[in-house]
């Protein structure tokens, strides 16, 4: 695709939300005030020293920030080739990165005096972490989840309601993450007076892609600090895992604008590109869905398509625009891991550095294990881990048992 | 231009009566079942007809027009073949306006030209999509209204006085004003506030005001009829329309009766309204 390079890759989106064709705001009228509120209110608190002052505080001692930038020794040693870091979302309270973008937005719920906060979520740690906030602020709590993830990811469910939310499994659609996001913004039109929607990923309609980014890039700019310390440079490759893309983009945004640093978003090829899968650019095209233009992943009718992962944090059809405009504009490699490769790497990580990681940074780690052998060993390569096996334990645990028996 | 929904409301304005809308999802449940409901409208008395376009991820109806849509996908329906729903239509009806009313995505994909080509000459007159607000005029609304089409916004207890110009700017046809903050299939908005929210409405456009989202009954629609320039009915036809299917979710005999039955019952009830005086 011919697409010009702009000066930077940093400085989207423009005043209505677009990073190139990407984005927008394509909302019912009935969400179109609140969304324009929204935007005023995080450009007030962007330029409100004591807001920032404040969120580094709760970063600092209720979130357990920064995140060591930890070198891999042993996973290093067995593929050969470049020195790996892994950035430790996964120790972050909570378990993951999705934390640093509820905390952002849970500051400007309070800073609009919105009361009740309902939230999606897939593998449920957006969900986690938004009912943490909630009970730590003593707001109201509800989220969204898929029927189909309700079942494979039971400790999520169990420690939300333990923090005092409510769970309302999804039972439309493909009853996944795409459903719950429907459903979320079915109880938003309706509960437009007292509630605020915590979205957890760089999607939904402008301003959510671009705020979400922006509270996730403590995640690189921590890690091109800590680099400078150990190594004394920029890393050389960064590598993340993608559902919607917000851990990625928290690695990557304030990289984009090094040209020597290589980047790749790993997206789940669930069965396979050509079985069912969940990697929008892979195996989409743009079309538009929960507020933005992005690639999708949809037949010829523009009907979207049930995503399938075995991590219910990347099972989702969609993936936020901004990624979208950085693979059109050929900034960011996308590539794209099965569940077969993402479940070989969960035991190799677990087994060589003892950190059982997530299914969803798994399918990252899954493509280190490809790229990071044809490196040399003076290349540093960074790994988001961007959060903890937990919540996987059980559903890993049958899937294994089975296939051993 | 004038569309046949401005002749319609032009005519019923001459005769003092609010407009009937009625609202189904094309394909529901199969195309030719679909295609008899949509011929049995008129004659049961729907003034304008709303004819719902299928898609998978309805993020502002509720249980009901979401099943209904699934209903139709699961039987092959497709934006292409609703288009030729439209087309048999008009062999027998050149007068009733039609209206698409959907999200923008088949559209997109389908690509704009292409559709607003196909749905002039198929015999739409309007569009009402429900994830496009003015921000986004330049996807569809502007091409929209070049190509002849009316181009029908939705205004909501959320649109304030001072959004509303923003909103009416490039709307036309009729304004849809959404009763309540919510979904499709909600509870149903009291009349008194409609009428306060009409008139504030028509402080700001002569366009005709149609209410809708909430009504089910007669006596509803015409509590809505007293206040508005009409009134829309879609979840509790769609709901008639399921009830009358078999176990399999397939058309039965009864079906176009169900559908045509509630019709005729709600336009009496609109029929029977006071209009107020202008
Ligand atoms: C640990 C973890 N990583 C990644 C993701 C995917 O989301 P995103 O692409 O927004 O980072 C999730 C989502 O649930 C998650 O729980």
């Amino acid at each position: 695709m011919n697409v010009a390079k702009p000066n930077s890759y940093r400085s989207g989106p423009d005043d209505r939300g677009h990073f190139g064709i990407f984005g927008g705001r394509f909302v019912a009228e009935t969400l179109m005030p609140l969304i324009l509120d929204l935007e005023k209110a995080y450009t007030a608190a962007k330029a409100d020293p004591t807001f920032q002052t404040e969120m580094n505080g709760y970063l600092t001692h209720y979130v357990g920030r920064p995140s060591p930038l930890y070198f891999a020794e042993r996973l290093t040693e067995h593929l050969g080739g470049a020195k790996i870091y892994l950035k430790r979302e996964e120790l972050n309270h909570t378990g993951s990165h999705k934390v640093n973008n509820v905390l952002g937005q849970i500051m400007l719920a309070r800073r609009m005096g919105k009361k009740r906060i309902i939230a999606e979520t897939g593998a449920g740690q957006h969900g986690v972490a938004t009912a943490t906030l909630c009970a730590r602020f003593g707001l109201e709590c509800v989220v969204y989840m898929g029927a189909v993830d309700v079942e494979r990811q039971q400790p999520n469910v169990i420690r939300m309601e333990m923090l005092g939310a409510t769970v309302v499994p999804v039972q439309s659609g493909t009853r996944t993450l795409k459903d719950a996001m429907n459903e979320a913004l079915r109880d938003w039109v309706t509960n437009v007076h007292n509630t605020f929607y915590c979205i957890g990923t760089v999607a939904g309609p402008h301003p959510y892609p671009t705020l979400v980014r922006d509270f996730q890039s403590i995640i690189g700019n921590e890690t091109r600090t800590q680099m400078q310390e150990v190594e004394g440079r920029l890393p050389d490759s960064l590598v993340a895992c993608i559902g919607g893309g917000s851990n990625a983009m928290g690695l990557f945004h304030p990289f984009l604008d090094d040209p020597s640093v290589e980047i790749f978003g790993v997206e789940a090829a669930g069965h396979g590109l050509t079985q069912l899968h969940a990697a929008s650019i892979a195996g989409g095209r743009p079309g538009v869905l929960h507020g933005n233009r992005t690639y999708l992943l949809m037949d010829a009718d523009g009907q979207i398509q049930d995503a399938h992962s075995i991590s219910a944090g990347l099972d989702y059809p969609g993936i936020g625009p901004e990624h979208s405009w950085l693979h059109e504009i050929g900034r960011v490699n996308y590539l794209s891991a099965t569940d077969d490769e993402a479940l070989a790497a969960f035991q190799l990580l677990s087994r060589l550095e003892g950190i059982i990681p997530a299914l969803e940074p798994a399918h990252a780690i899954a493509k280190v294990m490809e790229l990071a052998p044809k490196r040399p060993r003076d290349h540093l390569m960074v790994v988001n881990l961007s959060g903890r096996g937990d919540k996987d334990v059980p559903q890993v645990g049958d899937i294994l048992r089975g296939k051993s028996k | 231009m004038t569309t046949r929904i401005d002749t319609r409301f032009a005519e019923l304005k001459k005769a003092g009566r609010s407009a009937f809308v009625t609202y189904v999802m094309a394909g529901d449940p199969d195309l030719a079942t679909s295609l008899d409901i949509v011929k049995a409208l008129p004659k049961a008395g729907a003034d304008v007809i709303e004819l719902g376009i299928p898609f998978t991820d309805p993020m502002a109806d509720g249980p009901s027009i979401q099943a209904a849509g699934l209903r139709a996908l699961k039987n092959g329906m497709t934006l292409k073949k609703t288009l030729g729903l439209v087309r048999d239509f008009r062999k027998d009806d050149n007068v009733t306006p039609l209206v698409l009313m959907g999200y923008y995505n088949p559209i997109y994909i389908y690509g704009v030209d292409k559709f607003l080509a196909d749905a002039k000459t198929a015999g739409v007159d309007g569009l009402i999509i429900v994830d496009l607000p003015p921000e986004e005029d330049d996807e569809l609304c502007i091409p929209a209204l070049k190509a002849g089409l009316n181009f029908i916004r939705l205004a909501t207890p959320t649109t304030d006085d001072k959004r509303l110009p923003a909103v009416l700017a490039n709307t036309s046809g009729f304004v849809y004003y959404v009763s309540i903050a919510g979904i499709t299939g909600a509870a149903a908005a009291d009349a008194n506030a409609v009428g306060e929210a009409v008139a504030r409405i028509k402080r700001h456009t002569k366009l005709p005001i149609c209410v809708g989202f909430g009504i089910r009954t007669p006596e509803a629609a015409r509590g809505i009829a007293e206040k508005a320039d009409g009134s829309v009915v879609g979840t509790a036809l769609v709901d008639a329309l399921k009830n009358s299917l078999d176990a399999e979710g397939r058309a039965t005999a009864k079906t176009v009766n169900a559908v045509a039955e509630l019709t005729a019952a709600l336009a009496q009830g609109v029929k029977g309204a006071k209009v107020a005086a202008e």
